[in-house]
């Protein structure tokens, strides 16, 4: 399963936020989408995952464009894990997750062997199946988005979306979450897209990054590729340190002060 | 909800069936004349005493299940209201139900005076069913309900209405009294004829709404994940919100506008069994139908023979229950 757009447009209203997109997600990687506050990369996320409708162009997985194909079956393809995902009060954590089998259950909602033997699978993967039975709201923040974690593996899909996975936790679970996905990629082969703030987090665990600027697509590639200075002042506007990651080898940037935009977006045009 | 993880979420729902069989009996046995639990199930099992089994089958048997059938409808549509709204004070009246049978009501009885005795409450029923299509326009936009924005527009319409209803009141007669019994919610007077008026509709819409409780489930979800598991959100959302408002406007037709009974069922059932709909149904509908056979059996009970309505009692029985119950589960948020 590939997902790339095609001459992808998205707005709200009378406000354009992308603008003529052309992005191919590689397959079996992980891929952050970077950029500053308001920059339309999580509004590309939701158009991935088929939340928002195109204005024009397509969002195409494996060459269909994914708002003329069936919402089940795109939901067998696909998972998504919200920014803040609600949930109903009082349901416990093993309930959760066999909602990630809803894509595949009939009307009368019959449980097969596979499904209950998925559900076991998503919850010793993520390490919820000693909270299985404790209602959601009695979790922590990193155990609560390792319980959605849990449901959206159960559903099965080649491919992971996650909206600020790590935002509202502590360091030890950003990146108890940000492992997770690393092992998640690494041992099932998912093709994991994340939207992530953290540029040294997003350096570190992902394969590919995307800058994302005013609508478009200022840079694509390995993260020593993309975390360039001449990036990092036009895409966030900041001066920073480039070191090197002693474990990863991957950028590591310490930044100093605050860079002006403009200038530097004019030379590049 | 502590307790709650301790045993057998199921193990509420025959425990709930048999309480209600319980109160069913004792409330047969309730009233101007007063029969012992074993005279109850003497005279409905063995040879009858003619008077005993007049009382029992014309009056107080039709009326206990018009009762127990109408809290059902009216807990199991608020347990679905509560759901897609996402909103645990969600109730009937947010989707107009309650503004639009009572201004249908009035308004049938101020152009026919002489309006027939069955008239009334399908007329109400159907007021309540145009007053959720009204709110439901309202709140669409851009082929999109939002929960927040249907709540808030459910409310002011429900205001609307009720505000146009207490004019008509102002200016009206005496004989419209009849229609602020009806209004206030009660089973007085309920007979067969009267249940089964009610139970075609009810037997069509309860199972519908049984089999559908792994959609709500996940209506109840929020809307992006809604989607992303594969749910077409706004031809679900509509189909929940119309049998919500069904099955209310169906219960309107047998018992007028009970109070709180729609707010306070699926609320002490979703404490009793979580929130999934495969249980929280059947637990609504039980505590629903035992709140109003409870409070029509107090009606009749506490000082005969007058009787209080039961909407009147359900109101002021289940605001303090209300009250009891948030502060004992007093959750964060």
């Amino acid at each position: 399963m590939s997902l790339s757009t095609k001459e992808l447009t998205l707005g709200y209203d009378e406000r354009r936020v992308i603008e003529g997109l052309n992005l191919a997600l590689p397959k079996g990687r992980i891929t952050a989408l970077i950029g500053p506050n308001g920059c339309g990369k999580s509004t590309l996320l939701r158009a991935l995952a088929r939340l928002l409708k195109p204005r024009e162009g397509a969002v195409l997985l494996d060459g269909k464009a994914i708002h003329t194909l069936p919402t089940k079956a795109v939901a067998r393809e696909l998972a998504l894990l919200p920014q803040m995902p609600q949930a109903p009060e009082g349901l416990s954590v093993e309930e959760l997750v066999w909602f990630g089998r809803y894509p595949y259950q009939s009307a009368l909602g019959n449980r097969t062997a596979h499904d209950r033997a998925l559900v076991d699978w998503a919850l010793d993967q993520t390490g919820m199946r000693i909270f299985a039975r404790r209602p959601l709201e009695t979790l922590s923040g990193g155990q609560r988005q390792r319980a959605w974690i849990a449901m959206a593996l159960a559903q099965e899909t080649p491919i992971l979306l996650l909206d600020e996975p790590t935002t509202y936790l502590d360091l030890s679970h950003q990146l108890e979450v940000l492992q997770l996905l690393q092992r998640l990629n690494r041992e099932q082969g998912k093709t994991i897209v994340m939207v992530l703030h953290e540029l040294n987090q997003a350096a570190r665990y992902a394969h590919h990054l995307v800058a994302v600027y005013e609508g478009r697509v200022v840079a694509e590639g390995a993260p020593e590729a993309v975390l360039s200075e001449r990036i990092l002042r036009q895409v966030f506007g900041l001066k920073a340190h480039f070191l090197r990651d002693p474990e990863t080898g991957t950028p590591h940037l310490i930044p100093f002060a605050l860079a002006r935009r403009e200038e530097i977006l004019e030379e590049t045009l | 909800m502590i307790k709650a993880t301790h045993r057998p979420k199921h193990s509420s729902i025959p425990l709930l069936a048999l309480l209600l069989c319980g109160l069913g009996i004792l409330a047969l046995g309730t009233g101007a004349v007063r029969m012992s639990p074993a005279e109850v199930v003497q005279a409905l099992l063995g040879p009858h005493d003619e008077t005993q089994a007049r009382i029992l089958y014309e009056l107080r048997l039709p009326r206990i299940l018009v009762g127990a059938l109408c809290g059902a409808l009216f807990a199991a549509s608020g347990a679905i209201l509560q759901g897609v709204v996402r909103n645990p004070l969600a109730s009937p009246d947010i989707v107009g139900v309650a503004a639009g049978a009572g201004l249908a009501a009035v308004v049938n009885l101020m152009l026919l005076p002489n309006t027939p005795a069955w008239l009334l409450p399908v007329g109400a029923s159907a007021g309540a069913l145009a007053a959720f299509g009204l709110v439901y326009v309202l709140a669409r936009q851009s082929g999109e309900v939002l929960p927040i924005r249907l709540a808030l527009i459910g409310v002011a319409v429900e205001a609307s209405l009720d505000g146009l209803r207490r004019l008509i009141l102002v200016r009206a007669d005496d004989s419209i009294a009849q229609a602020l019994i009806f209004l206030s919610g009660t089973v007085y007077g309920a007979d067969w004829e009267r249940l089964f008026r009610v139970l075609p509709f009810a037997a069509v819409l309860i199972p519908i709404t049984l089999l559908l409780h792994r959609r709500l489930d996940v209506l109840s979800f929020g809307d992006e994940t809604a989607k992303s598991l594969g749910m077409r959100l706004e031809p679900a959302r509509l189909v929940a919100l119309a049998l919500a408002a069904g099955l209310a406007a169906v219960a309107v037709m047998g018992v007028g506008i009970l109070g709180f009974v729609g707010l306070i069922a699926p609320h002490a059932a979703r404490l009793l069994v979580g929130p999934r709909f495969g249980l929280l149904l059947p637990a609504s509908m039980l505590l629903g139908a035992l709140l109003v056979v409870a409070a029509d059996a107090l009606g009749r009970g506490l000082i005969p023979p007058i009787e209080i309505p039961a909407g009147l009692l359900t109101t002021l029985v289940g605001a303090p229950y209300f009250l009891y119950l948030m502060r004992k589960t007093g959750r964060v948020r």
